[in-house]
């Protein structure tokens, strides 16, 4: 959905973000709804500016987001509050699973398919009846094992998924998921959450009255859900609960993630990530049939649904990157991309590190040593490298760690015992350099170059381009095939100026796509092809630069005010410029608008096409009573009926039930975070099974209930400090407004521990501690859990030594752990211990 | 000579907001002014450029106009255009132009050697160079074209970048290419896990 679209909703909740501090902006958006009418709800451990608009305020224990969406859902189940019309025709709702498939409510906490030696999960038991169901998302099809088998995609083409939509048989989604959340009752979401069961009803309450033909609700996350070992199925619970009410691909309805970062979004499309190639395309693995293309795209490419144009998305990626080299007879140059053959992701890389593997690291305006949990670990895996190279604007902890790192300056080392050569190479900034990002909502916005980066600062552009133009001089003449690929990358952008700053338009372009022939721009990805004649960076950006001269993420024509529109003539949205994905979903299964206040795309019969105030995300001309001829074996989009709005799905459904994709399970269940104070109350299996966790000296855990470390952990951002960099803290007026790091605590954990306001305390985990100021404050709660109290320390994890805004990076204290599906870092709930008073001063940094 | 008392409360009253505002509206409709002021105009006025920019920090996207004068920047505001902040800005959008302009702000290439206890500046080119070298180097020397059994992986493990999600898409295209498509790097990673 669009930020603006937050306006249109009847009902936000706001959980696992302080949207109001850290999205300001955005924020207003949830303020018009308000104004309009619409119920704001924050659920969240502390009490923030968020809290203080909402109209409900919920608070919870950090780690026990699953356990309260999951009450959401059995309430909305129990009491029949699902938009039946919706749910029942657009989810796999009454889809039929396989029989052997055993839930964790019969297994203490287990799916079925759990191999305890592997700690992995076989995903075999949870398909539909009969088929083997391909992920729509990529990067999740590399990891996972549904067809391990002997399952075969093709299955998907000899007829529908079975279903029931009687929603009587035993197996069915809807009585599977009854069973699943059955006891996540009131009562236990206030056990286990510490939200009193008069508020969670209150939400539950909320967000089912505002859903329906008429109404619709959003929910706004941010890192509050991807930070934990559970994060995708935190995500998960709450897709499951707008599914059911109807609040997806509808004005005003959907999920928002507010990312952190002002291309982050751009950097996942376009990614500087491990595991995909450009357009969310999978990097190749060893242990998948990816020996060769044909192996991969066999593997890789679902026969149903959108995703069976792969093949023409990979081919064109291989002719931008290997030009001429790439043919038919290469396979497009296919060996050339490296292929996988473990995790390679931040966790791994710095493990990596501290273990010597890597030899040479390059930071680009990223700083680990703030940002990245176990700092000092990460700090001992830099000492370890060959070389490093920091481009950024002003020195960061990561450049200096070997003059200033806390190990330096606890005289645990010297600079000269370490033998890494480090560069630092200054950045321009935005204003002195122009290209694109994308925001949050996938809005591709140029940015114009119109100030000179002072002295030898230098665009990241200019970085790349000019250290690839050495590095193919080097390789020019080598006769060696492992430096083929250096040889046949096309590497030819125009230079302008006194500084050959490479021309920006010229890489857009070639994200965009062209045809090889005439090099013409291609106008659409619908117009690429697999046979090795159109080239694309980057299959869902194409459609951004559709002529020359026409760069659409430099549009800049707004709606007027107060219309409820998609400013569609506003830079440019991937894809197609379409501003709310599945928007098939805002008309009824008979293409007709659920509502005259709720219409966005509908079926335009005298026209014979889908219309609306949005880019309709669905085949044009397919009529909304279009039925696959299975006796044919329908492939690609042929497979998706004209009311299954989920095109990027093999059956074009929501999945409530996830039979594919996820390592840890179809349905979100509650695990207690991997550190925690309390038992699980649900489960006899304490965290998720499937966790990424990386034991080794100086990352231990605690274990549950550690006497130790008694009190839950939590970090979070400051409006006016952002992230870990360091831009904001050479900022004078942010800096000023927030000179120094603190962590907060309840008035009552301050009296039972006597702490006094802007007094210092010792916060300490088994990975490190460190010394801070106290601000005690009734914003943090303790909670009831399980009938005991958990008392909940907070701290913003924006601080290092360095600029103006100084402070111990709360970093040391976390450990390396990752979610089980992304290998994200969790950084929101964990445990610790806390004293008044300093350290002694050789253990002061 | 002395104001009555009379009158000086009474100008007080005129002039404090707060009897101002219960009166119902401005007694007076200009700004404050003095002989100097009025000689005072615009620093918008010696712009001579604006280009549209976008916030540098959250992905919210929000749209700001710089101004600059002589390639520096003199001035950066919300601009009223977009859709997506209307003119607004937050505190950290709000502070660019201090960021931009930084004392700490470091504008020459850094150079630590091994060992060594500081920094040296040194030539962009030079750095170039050497970084050219090193990264050819360490990647030749890890490279691995077969695993044991003869399949094929061709990628290092020895070189690994990180970040991306504070920079434009173009770059983080070159990124990939030239790293994974071109060198065979697969240690490539951003913000986007953090």
């Amino acid at each position: 959905m669009a930020l603006w679209d937050l306006e249109n909703a009847d009902c936000i909740v706001v959980m696992g973000s302080n949207m109001a501090e850290n999205h300001p902006v955005a924020f207003r958006f949830v303020v018009e709804a308000q104004r309009r009418g619409a119920t704001v709800i924050h659920v969240d451990p502390r009490f923030t500016r968020t809290s203080a608009l909402a109209d409900i305020h919920a608070p919870i224990r950090p780690g026990s987001d699953i356990a309260f969406l999951g009450g959401i859902i059995r309430y909305i189940l129990e009491n029949d509050l699902w938009f039946k019309e919706f749910a029942l025709a657009y989810t796999n709702l009454a889809h039929i699973i396989d029989p052997r498939y055993s839930d964790p409510e019969q297994n203490d906490g287990l799916f079925s398919g759990f191999d305890p030696e592997e700690k992995t999960y076989k995903q075999d038991t949870w398909q539909y009846e009969g088929k083997t169901v391909p992920s729509p998302v990529a990067e999740h099809r590399v990891q996972s094992k549904e067809k391990s088998e002997g399952g075969d995609y093709e299955s998907m083409t000899d007829s529908p998924p079975p279903e029931d939509r009687t929603l009587q048989h035993p197996n069915c989604v809807y009585q599977i998921m009854k069973r699943h959340y059955a006891r996540y009752t009131p009562e236990m979401v206030e056990e286990v959450s510490g939200c009193p069961k008069e508020t969670f009803l209150k939400v539950a309450e909320a967000l089912s009255r505002n859903s329906g033909r008429e109404r619709t609700g959003a929910f706004c996350y941010a890192v509050g859900w991807t930070h934990h070992t559970v994060g995708v199925q935190i995500i998960r619970a709450a897709t499951i609960v707008q599914a059911l009410l109807g609040n997806v691909g509808r004005p005003g309805g959907g999920v928002m993630a507010l990312r952190g970062h002002v291309s982050i979004q751009g950097s996942t499309d376009i990614p500087t990530l491990y595991n995909m190639l450009p357009g969310y395309l999978p990097q190749p693995v060893l242990f998948k049939e990816h020996d060769d293309l044909h192996g991969y795209l066999q593997s890789e490419t679902p026969p149903t649904g959108w995703w069976a144009n792969t093949p023409k998305y990979v081919v064109s990626l291989l002719k931008a990157w290997y030009g001429e080299a790439a043919t038919a007879e290469n396979a497009w140059g296919y060996q050339w991309v490296p292929k996988l053959t473990s995790d390679a992701s931040q966790l791994p890389m710095t493990l990596a590190m501290t273990n010597g593997l890597i030899k040479g690291q390059f930071i680009f305006g990223q700083n680990p040593m703030v940002g990245a949990v176990n700092v000092d670990l990460v700090e001992k895996g830099m000492a370890k490298l060959k070389w490093l190279v920091v481009r950024d604007m002003a020195m960061t902890e990561t450049a200096d760690f070997w003059r200033d790192g806390r190990r330096v300056r606890k005289g645990e080392v010297a600079p000269e015992d370490i033998d890494t050569e480090v560069f630092f190479l200054p950045a321009a900034m935005p204003g002195e350099k122009e290209g694109s990002v994308t925001n949050t909502s996938r809005l591709v916005q140029w940015h114009d170059g119109v100030l000179e980066a002072p002295g030898e600062s230098r665009s990241d552009l200019w970085f790349v381009y000019h250290l690839g133009r050495r590095l193919k001089a080097l390789y020019a003449d080598s006769p060696l095939q492992r430096d083929r690929a250096m040889q046949a990358l096309t590497w030819n952008y125009p230079v302008k100026g006194e500084r050959s700053e490479p021309d920006a338009e010229s890489v857009l372009k070639e994200i965009n796509g062209y045809t090889v022939a005439d090099r013409a721009l291609v106008k659409d990805y619908k117009d690429l092809k697999d046979d090795g004649s159109t080239a694309c960076g980057g299959w869902i950006y194409s459609g951004v630069y559709p002529e020359e001269g026409k760069n659409l993420a430099r549009s800049r024509r707004p709606d007027a005010p107060g219309e409820q529109s998609s400013h569609s003539g506003w830079a440019f949205a991937w894809p197609s410029n379409r501003r709310t994905l599945y928007n098939r979903a805002s008309a009824d299964p008979d293409g007709k608008p659920w509502s005259e206040r709720k219409k966005m795309v509908w079926w335009d019969e005298a026209e014979g096409e889908w219309t609306g105030t949005d880019v309709p995300d669905f085949v044009k001309d397919k009529r909304p009573d279009f039925r696959p001829d299975w006796s044919k074996h329908p492939h690609g989009m042929d497979a998706i009926a004209g009311d299954a709005p989920f095109i990027m799905e093999a059956d074009g459904k929501s999945m409530l039930f996830a039979p594919t994709g996820l390592v840890d399970g179809p349905l979100p269940t509650h695990y207690e975070p991997v550190e925690s104070p309390v038992k699980n109350p649900l489960y006899g299996q304490q965290f998720n099974p499937t966790a990424k966790l990386w034991g080794r000296p100086g990352n231990e855990l605690h274990a549950p209930q550690d006497p130790r470390y008694p009190y839950v952990f939590t970090t979070y951002r400051l409006t006016e400090l952002h992230c870990g960099g360091i831009p904001t803290r050479i900022m004078p007026h942010t800096a000023e407004l927030q000179p120094e790091a603190f962590v907060e605590i309840s008035p009552e954990m301050a009296e039972e521990l006597g702490i006094e306001h802007l007094g210092w305390t010792v916060v300490s985990t088994l990975r490190g501690e460190i010394e801070v100021k106290a601000l005690i404050t009734e914003r943090m709660r303790p909670l009831t859990i399980a009938g005991r109290p958990v008392h909940q320390v907070g701290m913003p994890w924006v601080f290092g030594p360095k600029g103006y805004a100084t402070g111990e990076p709360a970093n040391v204290l976390l450990a390396i752990t990752g979610d089980a599906n992304t290998s994200i870092h969790s950084t929101k709930a964990l445990t610790c211990n806390i004293r008044a008073g300093r350290m002694t001063p050789e253990r002061r940094p | 000579m002395r104001e009555k008392i009379a009158d000086r409360v009474g100008r007080f009253l005129d002039d404090w907001t707060v009897p101002r505002q219960l009166q119902g509206g401005d007694v007076y409709a200009g700004a404050a002014k003095s002989t100097l002021s009025e000689t005072w105009r615009p620093r918008l006025e010696e712009a001579d450029n604006v280009g549209t920019g976008i916030c540098p920090f959250c992905a919210v996207g929000c749209s700001q106009l710089i101004y600059a004068k002589n390639k520096k920047p003199i001035h950066i505001e919300g601009d009223p255009r977009s859709p997506v902040n209307q003119g607004t800005l937050c505190p950290k959008g709000a502070g660019t132009l201090g960021m931009l302009l930084s004392p700490q702000r470091i504008n020459t290439v850094l150079y630590r050697a091994p060992k060594s206890k500081h920094w040296e500046e040194r030539p962009l080119d030079w750095a170039m160079d050497r970084i050219a070298e090193l990264t050819k180097q360490a990647r030749d020397d890890t490279f691995v074209e077969e695993m044991p059994d003869g399949r094929t992986v061709n990628h290092t493990l020895g070189v690994a970048s990180l970040g991306g999600a504070t920079m434009d898409n173009e770059e983080n295209y070159l990124i990939k290419k030239l790293f994974g498509g071109g060198l065979g790097v697969v240690s490539i990673e951003n913000q986007a896990r953090i």
